[in-house]
């Protein structure tokens, strides 16, 4: 029951984990990037079009389909999907100097209305009678557990059972960790989020930065997408579904002080949280949506923190939503 | 020497960008409207290309779908074509003022939502006992305050802590959505459904129910227009917004300020949720809002603080989502496709910012003749 | 000291728009082994000048020479690369880094590893005596800290010629002697050091050689040990320049605001007012000479009760009715209330005296938009105001509807002044009113000010050009690092004695430095 309850946090934690250290890397670069519900949005369907595309192409026969083309396939539309988003978003705040806020909200709607058209659209061709679609057979790939996972008991279950894609979420988010604290490129990309001038001053391309690092971060935020259609929701799309995860992404980025290894922990609480209504015994169902308020209640109640104690570590980039300029001389 | 002024001159970027701010306030409306009209046309290239049909038989589709068959005195389309531009609107309003102020109140969904829920919780728990002009007032003052309360909330941590009102605003949304969530449950039965109530509902005129919305709306817009430009109150959010330094100098009360404001802004946007559940459903469901808080967020910004003008672009934007996607209907396209069109005009829109606020220079190789 | 000068400066001219010259003509040679100040007054284009060999700005006519080859410096890169470095007034630090990652960002050489380039740092900094803990993080370090910081980000980008920005401006007098030994090592060790400063003292005790610049220009370069405090401080202020600054005498001057020993400490726990006392009368102006930060800002925000006091009173006393009140611990709003006529034109004109982006009528209401009880502004008054002082001081804006920022910074300056003075103040204290202005625009402000004198105002004027202050101000108050240095007859008064005066304080310190 417990390991059960844990797996389960964890499956609901992945997408919010993809999300988070994607829109960290790119807030440390200085781009509050409110576009990353949309983002992923995009990233899942357009993974999700790959992937019917090729079910189609091998006319749905499981035997005919290369598990390596199933996964690669999917995996690259939604990275390109994605990437494509992040550079709408830095061409237009960092080339065009737009507002952050107001692009990011576009390009939340713009996400979302691509991927309802592109979902409703797919299932429109495959005539089916529910409102979804089902790629189960791809899904059974990005699904396939470790070896040893169901020989190990608890443990197997507890570590070994999990999709791949979980697993790269992890690793993702401590390459990312690494790489944002022990590298000169990470030096680099802090420097320009927290003090774009003298970044800039000390000969670093600023818009380069900004750029790349929120391209970086969205392509990582949709594969968060494409993670919940393929492995949470077994491989079925259907319009919608995905919710609010894009914003709770965000939040968990607060929750995680900007540390892409504290939102895995992070995420996998909020998975819990989400998800404890289901597992407390003894609670009515009111209380079970009361619950489901958790983890909003417990971003606010970090926000708050942070922002009162003037501790200078755990603050966001100081230039978070600011965009840089080299004033004309 | 010589191979000096080469470096010198590779050095020089061939393009130039220079901010500006001397582009009079019409100019710049000309380039807004002009990126409007010109994204006008693309939406008719775009619905040809799907539709197969020629280009005045698409606009002529997207007029139909939106206004119907008005030239015959069928106004019933116009009504609910206007009702989808208020509730739109409404919503924009309340988030302006907090705008000025440049506090981004991302939260106008939840802030809504406890509107109405404060309206439903009225039509249900008091429908039977007060009088209809007892209840309508009842359901009105409960709606603001709870609209206003959710406003506080943000507010009065942003005020005395700096907490970033953008991050909380916005889960304060989904705490609304839990509470809807919870008392849809425990009213709805199992079935977590209210069926539509009969009690508290705003008057139809004639047989036109959202006569009430549009007026309030309407009424609103005018006063909020009002108190912008010419009360003191909304002189004080200008100087607020604009610098708070020049604010502390003459003796303004930063604080009360963003409070007082964002208590306003919360408050309409109770009222936006109360004509949504008073005066449109009669009932309530989690996605009362449809997400429009953040397209308001949008089209206040588009508005650039000016009531009537943020008036015209929403109607513009509304003709749009609905006209697109009667043409992807009739292309039996699904009509998300029209979400898509809006995302991109906008995203025009915030682009063609960029000529308003900046100009573009050529490097003249002035350096050489120098020499 | 080497023969061949590692730079040398020719004919160097910059211009800022199309009125205002910040340097003309300026040459100047530094050579390595040796300190060179460069002294000047606030505004005599010390700063610009080094901005141009450290590649912030880029000079419009002249050359620059590096160890005798012709240099181009577009950027802080290329500067680098030509082994210049230069330590701003403001640094350019990341707060939230450690020491050591502000020393090698932005630096590509090779694989990233702290480590090694904390040796490489503790290697600097043992050679030239600098004390520092590379972990520490900028945040929580003293300004001197900071300084040494970027110091080091510069010897360890291989600079060996050096140019500092006042870099005493921030230190206390032990700070200050330290600072010096480390510059003395360096220059023993061959580096070419430049340091910008108005400190006569400081000059006399540190460098080598003195190249002084004044509005601009460069007057000369003379061997510190050849020269005297009061050559130099002839060279920095100049022969007596006759403004024809009209000044009558004050008349029934009495006692309008009395400040007695106001002290005042800010967010970073630094003493910014120092027991500071003095009296202000009608009739008069009262002339405040000072360094630039010295306090200035924050005495005229104390009295307009924008800062808090940690002790001391202000005493304003009602031409009317004779009575005394305290000011002390009261907003702008309160003092108003009380009845308290105060009008004050601060430094930062588009940032707190006046909304850059709201039209003149609109800035006008600024002060007076509460009156009445009518929830709704009164825009007929402001407007008629907004017209009548775009006519009575030749205002240059297209019309009254114009936002402010697009005017020019004298149009600014007689928008703001002229709301101020339209509130009929009895105390109206004005700061660096006419920085930036021409010549026209500057006596405009002149007039206007003596017009209030002539009312029985009581002005307070906080200036920064010696010239004006002598022929403007009734009496002059010195203020050197927030504490009064002494008050002088405006009328007998010299610049040099007011140039002594303003760095008297710093003296001790300076005499410490010099052993």
């Amino acid at each position: 029951m417990i390991i059960q309850f844990i797996c389960r946090a964890i499956l609901l934690g992945v997408p919010l984990l993809y999300g988070s250290t994607g829109e960290i890397i790119t807030e440390k670069s200085g781009h509050l990037n409110l576009g990353i519900p949309g983002i992923m949005y995009v990233g899942a369907i357009s993974g999700v079009t790959g992937s019917f595309l090729y079910e189609n192409a091998c006319g749905n026969d499981i035997a005919n389909m290369s598990p390596v083309l199933a996964v690669l396939i999917p995996l690259l539309c939604s990275i390109i999907g994605s990437v494509l988003m992040g550079l709408i978003y830095s061409f237009l705040t960092v080339t065009l100097h737009a507002n952050q806020n107001v692009t990011g909200l576009a390009l939340t709607t713009l996400g979302i209305g691509l991927g309802n058209f592109l979902g409703a659209s797919l299932i429109n061709i495959t005539k089916s009678e529910l409102p979804s679609i089902a790629l189960t057979k791809t899904s059974s790939f990005f699904l396939t557990e470790l070896p040893f996972a169901d020989k190990l008991g608890w443990f197997g279950e507890l570590f070994l059972s999990h999709d791949f894609l979980t697993y790269l979420a992890i690793i993702i988010a401590l390459v990312a960790t690494f790489v944002l604290n022990r590298t000169r490129v990470g030096l680099n990309l802090r420097a320009v989020g927290e003090n774009p001038a003298t970044a800039d001053a000390a000969g670093i391309n600023v818009p380069k930065y900004r750029y790349v690092a929120t391209c970086i971060g969205s392509a990582i935020a949709g594969l968060g997408g494409l993670q919940y259609v393929m492995a949470y929701a077994n491989g079925v799309w259907s319009n919608n579904a995905f919710g609010d995860r894009g914003w709770m992404a965000i939040a968990l980025v607060i929750f995680a002080v900007w540390k892409p290894s504290l939102a895995i922990v992070g995420s996998f609480l909020f998975g819990a949280l989400c998800n404890a209504n289901n597992y407390i015994q003894g609670l009515g169902t009111e209380t079970q949506e009361l619950f489901k308020m958790l983890p909003y209640v417990v971003t606010i109640i970090v926000l708050i923190i942070t922002s009162m104690r003037n501790n200078k570590q755990n603050q966001p980039p100081a230039s978070l939503g600011v965009n840089y300029f080299r004033e004309e001389r | 020497m010589s191979n000096a002024k080469e470096i010198k001159i590779s050095r020089e970027p061939l393009l130039k960008v220079v901010k500006r701010d001397d582009m009079p306030p019409l100019k710049a409306w000309l380039v807004r409207f002009g990126t409007l009209a010109i994204s006008f046309i693309i939406i008719g290239l775009f619905s040809m290309a799907i539709s197969g049909k020629s280009f005045g038989e698409t606009y002529e589709i997207m007029f139909m779908g939106v206004f119907g068959r008005i030239f015959e005195g069928k106004l019933t389309m116009l009504w609910k074509y206007l009702q989808e531009v208020a509730m739109l609107l409404a919503l924009a309003l309340a988030l302006t003022p907090a705008f000025k102020m440049k506090f981004w109140n991302c939260g106008a969904e939840g802030q809504a939502l406890m509107g109405g829920l404060a309206a439903m919780i009225c039509m249900i728990e008091l429908g039977d006992i007060l009088s209809y002009p007892v209840l309508i007032a009842v359901i009105a003052v409960t709606s603001i305050l709870a609209g206003a309360v959710w406003g506080l909330i943000p507010a009065i941590f942003k005020a005395f802590f700096n907490t970033n009102e953008t991050l909380f605003t916005l889960m304060m949304n989904y705490i609304a959505t839990q509470i809807i969530a919870y008392y849809l449950y425990i009213k709805g039965g199992g079935s977590n459904v209210i069926n539509p109530v009969s009690a508290g509902n705003f008057p139809t005129v004639g047989t036109n129910e959202y006569f009430v919305n549009i007026t309030v709306v309407t009424v609103i817009t005018v006063i909020m227009f009002i108190y912008l430009k010419y009360s003191k109150q909304g002189y004080e959010i200008s100087v607020v917004g604009e610098s708070q330094n020049t604010a502390r100098y003459i003796g303004i009360n930063v604080k009360k300020v963003i409070i007082r404001t964002m208590a306003i802004s919360g408050a309409l946007c109770g009222v936006t949720g109360m004509l949504l559940v008073a005066g449109k459903d009669h009932s309530i469901n989690a996605n009362l809002v449809g997400g429009e808080g953040f397209t308001a967020i949008l089209m206040s910004w588009l508005g650039q603080f000016n009531p009537f003008i943020m008036a015209v672009m929403i109607a513009i934007i509304t003709f749009i989502e609905i006209g697109v996607a009667k043409v992807a209907d009739t292309a039996l396209l699904n009509s998300s496709f029209s979400s898509i069109i809006v995302g991109i005009v906008i995203l025009m829109l915030v682009g063609c910012e960029f000529f308003i606020h900046y100009s573009v220079k050529f490097r003249h190789n002035k350096k050489e003749v120098e020499a | 000291m080497s023969t061949q000068p590692a730079i040398e400066l020719k004919n160097i001219t910059k211009r800022f728009g199309a009125k205002v010259i910040a340097n003309k003509n300026v040459n100047l040679t530094a050579y390595r082994g040796e300190i060179l100040s460069i002294l000047g007054e606030n505004g005599s284009g010390k700063t610009t000048l080094m901005n141009m060999i450290s590649g912030i700005y880029f000079p419009d006519e002249g050359q620059i020479f590096i160890d005798g080859n012709e240099a181009v410096i577009t950027s802080p890169k290329d500067a680098f690369s030509y082994r210049i470095g230069m330590i701003h007034q403001h640094f350019k630090l990341v707060e939230v880094f450690s020491a050591a990652e502000n020393i090698v960002l932005g630096i590509d050489e090779g694989k990233y590893n702290l480590k090694n380039s904390t040796a490489e740092i503790k290697k600097i900094s043992e050679q030239y005596g600098f004390d520092l803990d590379v972990n520490k993080k900028i945040y929580s370090m003293s300004v001197s800290e900071k300084q040494t910081v970027e110091i080091i980000k510069v010897l360890y980008r291989g600079a060996d010629i050096l140019i500092l920005d006042e870099p005493t401006a921030v230190l206390t007098p032990q700070e200050t002697q330290k600072l010096f030994a480390i510059l003395r090592r360096m220059r023993d060790d061959g580096k070419c050091i430049i340091i910008i400063t108005h400190k006569l003292h400081e000059v006399l005790s540190l460098s080598d050689r003195v190249s002084v610049l004044r509005k601009g220009e460069y007057v000369g370069t003379v061997n510190t040990a050849e020269t005297s405090e009061n050559e130099l401080t002839e060279m920095m202020v100049g022969k007596k320049i006759s403004l024809n600054i009209q000044r009558d005498e004050p008349k029934n001057a009495e006692d309008r605001l009395v400040v007695n020993k106001l002290t005042c400490v800010d967010r970073a726990g630094t003493t910014v007012l120092d027991d500071v006392s003095f009296t202000a009368k009608s009739g008069e102006i009262l002339g405040i000479a000072g360094i630039a930060g010295s306090g200035q800002r924050e005495l005229l925000e104390a009295i307009a009760g924008l800062q808090h006091l940690s002790s001391g009173e202000i005493y304003y006393f009602d031409p009317k009715t004779g009575e005394k009140e305290n000011l002390k611990d009261k907003t702008p709003m309160q003092i108003r209330n009380m009845g308290v006529r105060l009008s004050f034109v601060p430094e930062d004109r588009l940032g707190m005296g006046l909304v850059g982006n709201m039209d003149i009528v609109d800035n006008m209401m600024l002060r007076s938009y509460r009156k009445g009880h009518s929830a709704f502004l009164e825009r007929k008054k402001p407007k008629d105001l907004a017209m009548k002082i775009i006519h009575d001081l030749e205002v240059v804006t297209p019309s009254a509807s114009t936002p402010v920022r697009r005017l020019s910074g004298g149009n600014v300056q007689k928008v703001l002044v002229g709301r101020e003075i339209a509130a009929s103040p009895t105390v109206l204290m004005v700061a660096y009113p006419v920085r930036g202005l021409d010549i026209n625009s500057s006596y405009t402000i002149y007039n206007l000010l003596n017009e209030q004198k002539e009312k029985g105002v009581a002005i307070v004027f906080v200036g920064e050009d010696l010239d004006v202050l002598v022929e403007l101000c009734d009496r002059i108050m010195v203020i050197g690092s927030g504490k009064i240095n002494g008050i002088v007859d405006g009328r007998t008064a010299t610049k040099e004695e007011i140039g002594l005066l303003m760095t008297k304080s710093k003296q001790e310190g300076a005499e410490d430095a010099n052993e």
